[in-house]
């Protein structure tokens, strides 16, 4: 304890209670009373209702949520295998390569994203590689900005596995193959759950690279909260904003209770 | 991906596993950086392919990049700024003068991570914006004509934005970094008699140096990256680099000014992202 005298801790309570109710609490609460408000015309809304979530459950916006939802899982699961994939390899590597290779893979979390689909739509918009306009190169913006994510997180649990079991593993005579099935994935299972649910948070709210490259068909969350806002129809922009934060957060939550039980802490 | 770690074991067979690299490597490759390369190529040529420089030399003169550029430094560094601020004085409440619940709010900071940017932006316009509940309020306490707060819609409505998403951020290192601070040696110079300024500065603070210096410079790149916040302010004289790189690409079809743009920007974050890592690497975060 750095504050011995009660009044001083007091004090200082107020003080986080005041930053952390402007800057997080505030925000929060005020998108779930916008995506609630019938009416608002004074300080309160002057109405509570359903409507807007009703709405857009009902109207187009749903396809967006069907959207995000597919693009964050095969992004996710293409940049988990990818980036695991790399992490594991990356081990076979001499020290120098080993560097090098592990800062070329960290590269794309540090482009800004509306770059990053700038490129695609440079590099993609001619034949034989086609695929502006598809949904493929939605989903590959996605890897292409969350690949960095996984690999990050799967080579720091590769860092933290203490070597002796696969040392034994293999001591005791069991394959290559069967080794990393039945020893190495197992132990990282707990990173992959959170790079997998990390990449899929963050694919969920990603707006620069989408908003360069997306299809009219394939309308994600983010750019869909933006063009009811944009039109001015912001509560029903709030309740879809709700509906991507309680989406993440079910899914970061579920994911860590997965881990938790496999983990048994 | 099955025979990767199993080539590693034996020495004399470790050559072969060198290969397993590729595949990934290939994917990233075709992907991302010959995606990039073409945008460093794309800003050499006009939109029918043939090539011009002069172009290059225009838009790196003209307002509307200066600006933009401007624009995007100051925001960066205000913010950057602004999460230092708070996140240290979160992260010692947080530390070392825990609260009932202190853990389970740590926590709930730590998720805004994971949650989309431009939610806080959404939020303030129902807070912060002409109509919000502050104006409103403001407006019929006072009876004014006028809504009187209006910095939303200016760099300083961005910037608050933006310490808003990115405090966490520092909280997480910052956390991490406290909480191996001998609480023995607090609590001895605090019987010594030392008051909790001089304690946080000479004992606290120097501990804390490497978290917030490899959390500072990860809040620049990300500053000068962030997109959604700024999109969804929609003010007029706030346009950033990325906003300046979608405008040109998606409203106006002029990819070669935007691929000299995004060149710039990309230079900026390639130049941040190694400053965050030599900061982590040296400081060992």
């Amino acid at each position: 304890m750095l504050v011995w005298s009660r009044p001083g801790r007091i004090v200082l309570w107020v003080l986080f209670a005041l930053i952390f109710g402007v800057l997080f609490l505030a925000p929060l609460a005020v998108i779930l009373l916008s995506s609630l408000a019938d009416q608002w015309n004074g300080v309160l809304p002057n109405g509570l209702t359903t409507e807007h979530y009703a709405d857009v459950v009902k109207g187009a916006a749903w396809n967006s949520v069907k959207a995000s939802l597919i693009t964050g899982f095969l992004a996710s699961a293409l940049a988990l295998v990818s980036g695991t994939w790399a992490a594991l390899s990356l081990r076979l590597q001499g020290d120098a390569l080993k560097q090098l290779l592990g800062l070329l893979f960290f590269i794309p979390s540090a482009v800004p994203s509306v770059s990053v689909g700038l490129g695609l739509l440079v590099a993609f918009s001619h034949p034989p590689l086609l695929l502006n306009g598809t949904v493929a190169i939605v989903m590959i913006a996605h890897f292409v900005l969350i690949s960095a994510f996984t690999f990050g997180n799967v080579s720091a649990g590769l860092a933290r596995l203490s070597p002796d079991f696969e040392q034994v593993a293999s001591s005791l005579g069991a394959r290559p193959a069967y080794r990393l099935w039945h020893v190495t994935l197992p132990l990282l299972a707990p990173y992959l759950v959170a790079a997998f649910g990390l990449s899929f948070a963050l694919s969920m709210g990603e707006l620069g690279a989408t908003v360069m490259v997306y299809p009219p068909g394939w309308v994600t969350l983010p750019v869909s909260i933006f063009s009811l806002t944009d039109r001015g129809d912001i509560f029903a922009g709030a309740a879809l904003t709700m509906i991507l934060v309680v989406a993440t957060l079910v899914l970061l939550l579920g994911l860590e209770r997965v881990t938790a039980r496999a983990t048994g802490s | 991906m099955s025979e990767a770690v199993a080539i590693r074991a034996p020495a004399i067979r470790r050559e072969p596993g060198k290969f397993w690299i590729v595949p990934p490597a290939a994917l990233l490759a075709l992907l991302f950086f010959y995606p990039l390369a073409l945008i460093v190529r794309q800003a050499f040529l006009d939109d029918s392919g043939v090539a011009n420089v002069a172009e290059i030399i225009r838009v790196l003169h003209s307002r509307f990049f200066l600006n933009a550029l401007i624009n995007t430094v100051t925001i960066s560094v205000a913010a950057t700024a602004g999460c230092l601020i708070v996140g240290l004085v979160l992260a010692l409440i947080l530390a070392f003068v825990p609260f009932p619940g202190s853990g389970f709010i740590a926590r709930l900071i730590d998720t805004f991570i994971a949650l989309p940017t431009f939610l806080v932006t959404l939020a303030f316009t129902f807070l912060y914006g002409s109509a919000g509940m502050l104006n409103t309020g403001l407006m019929e306490a006072f009876s004014l004509p006028l809504p009187p707060v209006d910095f939303l819609y200016s760099t300083w409505g961005v910037v608050l934005a933006e310490v808003t998403v990115y405090t966490p951020f520092i909280l997480r290192p910052l956390l991490a970094a406290f909480s191996l601070v001998d609480r023995g040696q607090i609590e001895a110079a605090s019987v010594l008699g030392a008051r909790p300024f001089r304690i946080v500065r000479q004992v606290i603070l120097p501990a804390a140096v490497p978290a917030l210096i490899a959390g500072g410079s990860l809040c620049l790149l990300l500053t000068v990256n962030e997109f959604g916040i700024v999109l969804f302010i929609g003010a007029k004289g706030v346009i950033t680099l990325p906003l300046l790189i979608y405008g040109k690409a998606i409203q106006e079809s002029a990819y070669q000014v935007a691929c000299i743009i995004a060149v710039v920007n990309i230079a900026l974050s390639l130049g941040l992202f190694g400053l965050y890592r030599f900061a982590a690497g040296r400081l060992g975060v």
